[in-house]
């Protein structure tokens, strides 16, 4: 069966020229790039290479990237970076849509460290109320982290403005930038963001690297300690390979860009117009217009998102929910719950997030997979009733 | 993505008995919109207190419709002395075991039975006995207590696997291991 993969925002295919760039060095070109030979040193070479590309992605200069694990990684290196170089600062800021990467660790530093945090509310579109975010940062507040785009809706945060704001009153700003990246222009030189965190399996890379840029001149303490690699900012041989990959995906993303906001967001408009035309008692999550191009939260009444996908699956079609069944959690997403989504609609949410692999073709198949899944759920639900949700 | 038997995928994407039943003689109803499943039980009961038929109607995930179908396909053909001894073992057994997390799915199946058999009977069923300990998901210490009797439960993550209670905002979690300690006391 031909998979319809519109699950992007979970994780990306590995694109075919990342792994033609990444295979010599999983084979002969084994050596280590920190070593005095040229052996190693042609895999460091490499590695300046990549680090160069990926800072070009966001317009940062090669030394302001280190490169880590994950995404996860780099968010905890950042918040606990700055709470280390400011030790009287008790205070942290976060909206309450965050990836589980900042809200759980914002989560524990108050339960664990006596810290305050102030999670910012988002209105019914997801849109982060920016009066409640300008009065809570105070002398006090040690970092404000806030997603750039958030990853079930695809609703983005004026980080421009946001940064501007909180450097002029010198607190710092770390942005979660992993599902923007590659989807929407980032430039560091322009957004006054102290730090910004990036993963490669999202643009096309393996899993297990991540990047944290770090502006110049800002005070880095290390998250892991170790060896001298990243000079010093992550302890850890570089994981060659994956950097080498990330390089070449960062490549192709900023290559890409123009097709995300023409040919990615075509589709993406098509399936949403398609569906809402289709499928009476259907309604989009998040701001129209404030949005990734690639994103679309879709909410049906009165019918389950785990069944949805389920019956999806059957038609090849991968995708993801915010309902709760999936997740082993029994409340819908925390993301849809903080828009106050109706919980008819919120329990059957589902996210379509598109790449450029994707086709129209493709979404004709999944509009007409799903209207006929919708109308069988809709049959055997007690909440549906001569067309209307009871 | 959860390890659903086969026979759980047969009854979510063929379910048995589904509609509502039009000259249906006892109805059940339990779950809710917020709390993301609910299930509607018909049933047609004969003149010798015997299940002739059985429908019903499910919003919720794949175990939840393939639970309803279940139950649907157990009760047919039962007296209701019979029928009122079905267990949520008896549904997961029926569909060769559901994920533990997924438990109160056939907690659900046998919940709404019971309500249905009380209906025919003309038995008021108070709503809620004893006092509501889950407010997320509005479970009661009785029912706590009767869950963890009646499948053996030992910690709190299983009450959550078999009544949701203390999987929301989790603030009465240690109200329910309390309950739980109380209950292996008494045993």
């Amino acid at each position: 069966m031909k998979i319809v993969y519109t699950d992007n925002n979970a994780t990306t295919r590995v694109a075919d020229e990342v792994i033609e760039e990444m295979l010599p060095y999983f084979g002969e070109l084994y050596g280590n790039p920190s070593s005095m030979h040229t052996f190693g040193d042609q895999v460091g070479k490499k590695v300046v290479e990549a680090r160069q590309r990926v800072a070009d992605l966001i317009n940062a200069d090669p030394e302001e990237i280190i490169f880590t694990s994950c995404g996860t990684e780099s968010d905890n290196s950042a918040v606990y970076s700055a709470i280390n170089a400011f030790p009287d600062k008790k205070h942290l800021i976060t909206s309450n849509v965050e990836h589980p990467a900042i809200k759980n660790l914002y989560t524990h530093l108050e339960k664990k460290h006596g810290y305050r945090a102030t999670f910012i509310p988002v209105d019914k579109k997801g849109l982060l109320n920016l009066e409640m975010l300008y009065e809570a940062m105070t002398e006090d507040t040690a970092i404000i982290s806030l997603m750039w785009a958030n990853n079930e809706t695809g609703v983005m945060f004026p980080i421009d403005e946001i940064a501007e704001k909180a450097n002029k009153k010198g607190i710092l700003m770390h942005t979660d930038a992993v599902q923007a990246a590659g989807k929407v222009t980032i430039d560091v030189k322009k957004t006054g963001v102290d730090m910004l965190s990036l993963s490669g399996h999202k643009i096309h890379a393996p899993k297990g690297i991540g990047v944290l840029y770090i502006k110049k001149g800002l005070k880095f303490s290390p998250f892991i300690i170790g060896g001298h690699q990243e000079k010093g900012r992550r302890g850890g041989t570089e994981n060659t390979t994956s950097i080498i990959g990330l390089g070449k995906a960062c490549q192709l993303a900023k290559e890409h860009l123009p097709i995300m906001d023409t040919q990615v967001r075509e589709l993406r408009d098509y399936l949403q117009a398609q569906l809402l035309e289709k499928i009476p008692c259907s309604s989009v999550n998040g701001d129209l217009d404030q949005r990734l191009p690639n994103t679309l939260s879709i909410g049906f009444d009165a019918v389950e998102g785990e069944s949805i996908l389920l019956m999806l699956d059957r038609d090849g079609i991968c995708a993801s929910s915010g309902s709760a069944c999936t997740s082993g959690s029994l409340d819908p997403s925390h993301v849809l719950m903080a828009m106050e989504v109706p919980f008819k609609s919120a329990h059957g949410s589902i996210r379509f997030s598109l790449s450029h692999y994707n086709t129209k073709e493709e979404m004709d198949h999944i509009i007409n997979s799903l209207i006929p899944v919708i109308k069988k759920l809709r049959e055997m639900s007690p909440f549906w009733k001569d067309g209307k949700v009871i | 993505m959860w390890e659903y038997t086969d026979k759980v995928k047969e009854h979510f994407m063929n379910p048995k008995n589904v509609g509502e039943l039009k000259d249906a003689n006892a109805i059940g109803e339990t779950g809710s919109l917020s709390c993301g499943d609910a299930l509607k039980l018909f049933l047609k009961i004969n003149e010798n207190d015997r299940i002739v038929e059985a429908s019903f109607m499910t919003f919720g995930c794949a175990s939840a419709v393939a639970s309803s179908s279940a139950l649907t396909e157990i009760i047919k053909g039962m007296t209701l002395d019979d029928a009122a001894k079905i267990t949520n073992d008896d549904i997961s057994d029926f569909l060769g075991g559901l994920p533990k997390e997924k438990m109160h799915c056939s907690v659900m199946g046998q919940s709404a039975l019971r309500k249905a058999i009380a209906n025919y009977r003309g038995i008021q069923i108070l709503e809620k006995p004893g006092d509501v300990v889950c407010e997320c998901f509005d479970v009661t210490d009785l029912e706590i207590i009767d869950a963890v009797k009646a499948n053996n439960i030992g910690t709190a993550d299983d009450v959550t696997n078999y009544l949701k209670a203390g999987g929301g905002c989790g603030n009465c979690l240690e109200r329910i291991e309390e309950i739980i300690e109380s209950v292996k006391a008494k045993q």
